[in-house]
């Protein structure tokens, strides 16, 4: 039985209905505004250093308080989530892409290209991720963008082998054989018949792995390999903080909660989504 | 049986051959010259030279390729530029830390994760189910590194109950090397102190590794279990009368086990992964922060080395997984 995707206002219905998705996707549409409208809600400039006013604590003037170099955490959080959510969504797309075209190709052509491509993807599945990531990020130079890159690189493999495994099972299938038999030509049965049947699964692990490479990049960041100071990404931040978490929490607790809420948002989205799109894995 | 270990092994070695390929591939993308960074910025120009007649690197790229296959394949991971020793006694020094890192979350893992996902499919839309769930969601989405900053804030610093960063007190001297795992070279020697206080060392940094493979495992657990659950088999034997706790244990839980088995190999490979953040954190002289300062200082043949033998022990694991799979259950044919 294959997954099918319901079609666009049905899917926001069924959405709507499925508790864990909807918190997920609660807490989606209210950092996502947010992120977008940074630089007009910021009550501060994100780097301006107010000295004078280092390490206050959460109060009226700055909700969620400053760190050691006076800077509003709450302005810092806003861009971070812009951030975030940006790196986030780039990496997965760009891996998504990659990955799918290679997938389709894979699974349609079949023969050497499928052999030579499974390959490919068997020895980046053998690289701990964040190692090889370190590794592309510390040769290329640490900066976001190569954090970036290097995340593409490391995940790509995971959407060729998914959609590899879709096509596998539905180039079988009587509607392929059918526009097949009927001469249709390659390029329009990939693009008409195949791709639009793995989106349903294409888009619950988009959802799963925007949460995880926003872990990433805040772990690449935290060792000094992703986001440069004084950007205000949330593992950077927490980098910063560290020596305070016992006498400032607000430093690393402010930065780590809003990781927590976005990733376990897309994961509670992830997972309602594989719930509404595939019934027979509901619990 | 045997034809498909061939074949693994095959494709074991294939693996190697890419991943080795990929990392020197790697290695050419610095932008910064290795014969100059080995020397330092003193360095004479006709020494800068010397140096790269030394090392082979004045050679066209293909037989520096070829030259590195070569030496690897006699087990020569090259010389590190930080350490100037032989990349490989490094490692020696390095890996026994990460396993015994690994091996000590991979324990907190299996211990909270298994029972924690069973209690909460058997008890499935109660509140204990709701709490397993929840602590499942906390574990796979907190960032590693700041659950370590909150352990070590609070039980080494505020409370004072458990010991800091390091794989022993300062006072002491690690025991005797035979395995290089503290715990277990202490306990062999029967050295007490030591093992008391390497234990005590580990409990930090394993939780905090083990965070996010026991969120994986414990959603592992509880979905495998409850796919057992509804199995007419368990209906039946309901049916017949078997106590519950038979049931769960005789029927459900053994059948239950492949996913579950499945989950740990590659567990396995991201407290690996992990184990880079942890490590930072913890100050755990291990394979990840060797990875860590020999990126930062462009050591590349040790960044080689570290990638090669993480990217070997992965499917490696896997492998053994998969054979240890078809011993145990006689249903899965090789294809």
């Amino acid at each position: 039985m294959e997954l099918s995707a319901p079609r666009g206002f049905d899917l926001w219905r069924r959405l709507r209905h499925e508790p864990t998705a909807a918190f997920g996707l609660a807490i989606l549409l209210i950092f996502i505004p947010l992120a977008l409208c940074a630089p007009l809600i910021s009550p501060y400039d994100p780097l301006f250093q107010n000295i004078s006013a280092s390490l206050t604590p959460p109060s009226a003037d700055y909700w969620l308080g400053t760190d050691k170099l006076g800077r509003d955490l709450l302005s810092r959080m806003l861009y971070g989530a812009r951030i975030s959510l940006w790196v986030g969504t780039a990496v997965v797309l760009s891996a998504g892409m990659i990955g799918t075209l290679a997938g389709l190709l894979a699974g349609y052509l079949r023969g050497w290209v499928d052999e030579v491509l499974m390959r490919v993807t068997d020895i980046f599945f053998a690289f701990p991720s964040l190692i090889l990531a370190m590794a592309i990020a510390g040769a290329l130079g640490p900066s976001l963008r190569n954090a970036l890159i290097a995340l593409v690189v490391v995940t790509w493999p995971v959407y060729a082998r998914l959609i590899r495994g879709q096509v596998l099972s539905l180039r079988e299938q009587e509607f392929v054989s059918a526009a097949r038999a009927s001469g249709s030509q390659h390029r329009r049965i990939i693009l008409r018949h195949l791709l639009p049947n793995t989106l349903a699964p294409l888009l619950v692990q988009a959802s799963f792995d925007v949460g995880t490479t926003i872990l990433s990049v805040a772990g690449l960041s935290f060792i000094g390999f992703g986001a440069q100071p004084p950007l205000p990404e949330w593992g950077v931040m927490i980098s910063e903080g560290r020596n305070y978490i016992t006498t400032q929490w607000w430093l690393t607790g402010v930065p780590a909660m809003g990781i927590l809420l976005l990733v376990a948002a897309f994961n509670l989205f992830g997972d309602g989504l594989r719930d509404i799109l595939d019934p027979r894995l509901r619990r | 049986m045997t034809r498909f270990i061939i074949r693994r092994l095959a494709g074991l070695i294939f693996v190697m051959l890419g991943v080795s390929t990929m990392t020197f591939m790697l290695a050419q993308l610095v932008p910064v010259d290795p014969a100059a960074n080995a020397l330092g910025q003193n360095a004479r120009p006709e020494q800068i030279e010397a140096y790269r007649t030394k090392m082979g690197l004045d050679r066209p790229v293909v037989e520096q390729y070829l030259t590195y296959l070569r030496r690897l394949l006699s087990g020569d991971l090259g010389e590190s530029i930080r350490t100037r020793r032989a990349v490989l006694l490094d490692l020696r020094d390095y890996l026994p830390a990460t396993i015994e890192l690994a091996m000590a979350s991979l324990v907190v893992s299996l211990l909270v994760g298994i029972p924690l996902g069973m209690w909460a499919a058997i008890n499935r839309n109660q509140w204990n189910d709701g709490f397993a769930r929840v602590l499942a969601l906390l574990g796979g989405s907190l960032p590693v590194f700041y659950v370590g900053l909150l352990l070590l804030g609070l039980f080494y610093r505020q409370l004072q109950w458990l010991p800091g960063p390091g794989r022993l007190d300062s006072t002491l001297n690690p025991p005797a090397d035979i395995t290089g795992l503290f715990t277990v070279d202490s306990l062999l020697t029967g050295n007490w102190p030591v093992f008391q206080n390497s234990l005590a060392h580990l409990i930090l940094p394993a939780i905090t590794l083990g965070a996010f493979s026991t969120a994986v495992l414990v959603r592992m657990t509880r979905s495998a279990m409850l796919e057992v659950l509804a199995q007419d088999y368990v209906r039946t034997a309901n049916a017949k009368g078997l106590s519950y706790r038979t049931v769960v244990w005789r029927h459900v839980l053994k059948n239950a086990m492949p996913p579950v088995l499945t989950t740990i190999g590659i567990i396995f490979g991201s407290l690996l992964s992990g184990a880079v953040l942890t490590e930072t954190i913890f100050n755990w002289p291990g394979l990840g922060r060797y990875a860590t300062t020999s990126v930062t200082s462009l050591d590349f043949p040790a960044v080689m080395g570290v990638t090669l033998v993480a990217a070997f022990i992965y499917p490696l694991v896997n492998t053994i997984v998969d054979i240890g799979y078809r011993f145990i259950d006689p249903r899965i044919q090789s294809e």
